[in-house]
């Protein structure tokens, strides 16, 4: 369990991270999602130590991270895949956090098989690894101490799509069995994908937060008919209203099951009928960083 | 995918019970992976494995160069000593400011997030290189003195105190605390080198011009010039005076900066 409460990060008269509030939850993966620069790893570093808050304070299940008495044993984190020495091995890196933590040294080898590092890879040096293996080595050396929270800055970037996935079903596997995982992306397709809650940041405060089940509900739904004005019609005689969309098909803010209802009594053939999910929340993830984003693309 | 497979138990964090309380870790574990720390790069065990190697041609060099007369063995542990001196304050200064140069200390303070109790466990580590490099001197200079006299055909002359050989070593500890004040101030390696440098090269020539040119620095000097100072421990302590012109190098140059680094590792953001 991860509490945030009103943190707030100042530089002069910058403020960077300002009043931000969240409990990220055992058994969930909360994504922490946010443009470039919109303050997540900045939140992130506050919660672990590394940058102090100017207000506010970060717990971890209850306890400030400087008051741990082990924390690799209870937080896993990764901030930066690529903030290595160079010089060292795969291997070595992950030796030195199971030394530090006083876990058994099978531990390294157990976890190199984890993450999918051969042996021969976990002896080169970090130096000439790719980001993907990086971040592969980045998720082991969180993993080493067993901890039952995760904080992972950016997890995903660098990986494949075959990686990306490997990466969403470790995450979930560890959810699954009461783990704490906090994750960060600038991308949304990502966090759809693996995240069950989604916290989204733009210019360091939250713009909304939820399941993401509700926030993609709240996205409304697009649906299709064979025949386009019947089934407006249709919507139109239950007292949903619609828009038509450019691809000819509706988008209604009511829920599918209502839809459907709707185009049943109203004997419309559905061709198509969801949540706007992707879509949806990508529509607002734009729209709610509006103001915030660095790009403001017609798109 | 084979790795899925497998995290279904390796990756349980409710797999193990959780214990109650876990305990802290000790300073000693924290020494001992910071001491690791120092050899395990490519660039780390070299300049470690320098000082050995230096050492040893230092020890050839002064039985091939050394004329007869001053075959000792002080002329042996200085010539073998002098490397020491030189690199151990890098690797004391490199072991602190590679945490934010290489970016390590991201993972290294979420593992020991008291950052104070980190750099308390790199000094001790670089103190641990530096016995054991001066035992290695000591030692290296023990046989070469052995064998130098021995092929010179001049009796062997044993004429290093132990009161001597200890202010050596504090000499040169005075050295390494150098490196690691300049490692807590600057936190960045190119940097830290470069002023490592000018200091101990540069600052203590400037000194000793301005000593020679203006007469109120000439009495000032020994107060306020380290390096200078330093120079008594290596030759060996002769009067109080000396003692007491170590005492404020040693204040100004390495206990006044060292407050201030410390502070500014503590409170600096680790990014």
């Amino acid at each position: 369990m991860i509490t945030i409460d009103s943190l707030t990060k100042k530089y002069g008269a910058t403020t960077v991270v300002h009043d931000i509030s969240f409990a990220a939850r055992p058994g969930r993966v909360t994504g922490f999602l946010g443009p470039n620069g919109a303050g997540k790893s900045t939140s992130m570093r506050m919660m672990v130590g590394l940058t102090t808050p100017t207000e506010g304070t970060a717990t971890i299940a209850g306890r400030r991270f400087a008051d741990l008495p082990n924390p690799g044993r209870e937080v896993g984190v990764m901030l930066d895949a690529s903030a290595q020495h160079a010089g060292r091995t795969g291997r070595e890196i992950l030796t030195i956090a199971q030394q530090i933590m006083g876990v058994p040294a099978t531990r390294v080898a157990e976890l190199l098989d984890i993450v999918s590092l051969t042996p021969a890879e976990a002896d080169r040096r970090v130096g000439g690894y790719s980001l993907g293996m990086r971040q592969r080595l980045g998720i082991a050396a969180a993993l080493v101490g067993d901890p039952s929270v995760l904080i992972l800055d950016e997890p995903a970037n660098g990986l494949d799509p075959a990686g990306i996935r490997w990466m969403r079903d470790l995450l979930r596997d560890y959810a699954d069995h009461g783990g704490t995982v906090l994750l960060s992306s600038h991308l949304l397709s990502e966090v759809e994908i693996i995240a069950d809650d989604i916290v989204m940041i733009g210019q360091g405060r939250i713009v909304c937060q939820g399941a993401k089940s509700e926030l993609l509900q709240a996205a409304g739904t697009v649906v299709r008919a064979t025949d386009g004005a019947a089934l407006q019609r249709a919507l139109a005689a239950a007292g949903i209203p619609a828009s038509v969309a450019d691809d000819g098909s509706l988008r209604t803010e009511a829920d599918p099951a209502r839809v459907g209802r709707a185009a049943y009594d109203g004997g419309v053939v559905l061709t198509e009928l969801r949540t706007a999910d992707s879509g949806g929340l990508e529509e607002m993830f734009l729209e709610l960083t509006a103001d915030t984003q660095r790009e403001r693309t017609a798109a | 995918m084979t790795a899925t497979a497998t995290t279904a138990t390796a990756v349980d964090p409710v797999r193990t019970p959780r214990r109650a309380e876990i305990a802290p870790i000790p300073l000693s574990r924290v020494v001992r992976v910071e001491l690791r720390k120092m050899f395990d790069t490519r660039s780390g065990f070299w300049l470690i494995a320098s000082i050995g190697i230096t050492g040893l041609l230092a020890t050839i060099a002064t039985v091939a160069f050394a004329p007869d007369d001053v075959l000792t063995y002080y002329t042996f542990a200085k010539a073998i000593g002098f490397p020491i001196t030189v690199i151990l304050p890098m690797v004391a200064l490199l072991s602190i400011t590679s945490e934010w140069s290489q970016r390590s200390g991201l993972t290294t303070f979420t593992y020991v997030s008291s950052r104070e109790r980190v750099v308390g466990a790199k000094t001790l580590s670089a103190v641990i290189v530096a016995i054991a490099s001066m035992l290695f001197a000591f030692a290296a200079g023990a046989v070469g003195n052995v064998v130098g006299s021995a092929i010179a055909g001049v009796p062997t002359v044993w004429d290093l105190s132990l009161g001597h050989a200890l202010t050596i070593v504090l000499g040169n500890l005075v050295s390494l605390s150098i490196g690691t004040v300049l490692g807590m101030v600057l936190r960045s390696s190119a940097g830290g080198l470069v002023m490592y440098f000018v200091l101990v090269l540069l600052v203590p020539n400037l000194s000793a011009l301005l000593a020679a040119s203006q007469e109120w620095y000439h009495d000032l000097q020994p107060w306020v010039d380290l390096p200078y100072a330093q120079t008594f421990l290596f030759d060996g302590m002769h009067t109080g005076a000396e003692w007491a012109h170590v005492l404020t190098g040693v204040t100004l140059w390495l206990v006044l900066p060292g407050m201030y680094g410390l502070r500014r590792v503590m409170r600096s953001e680790v990014k």
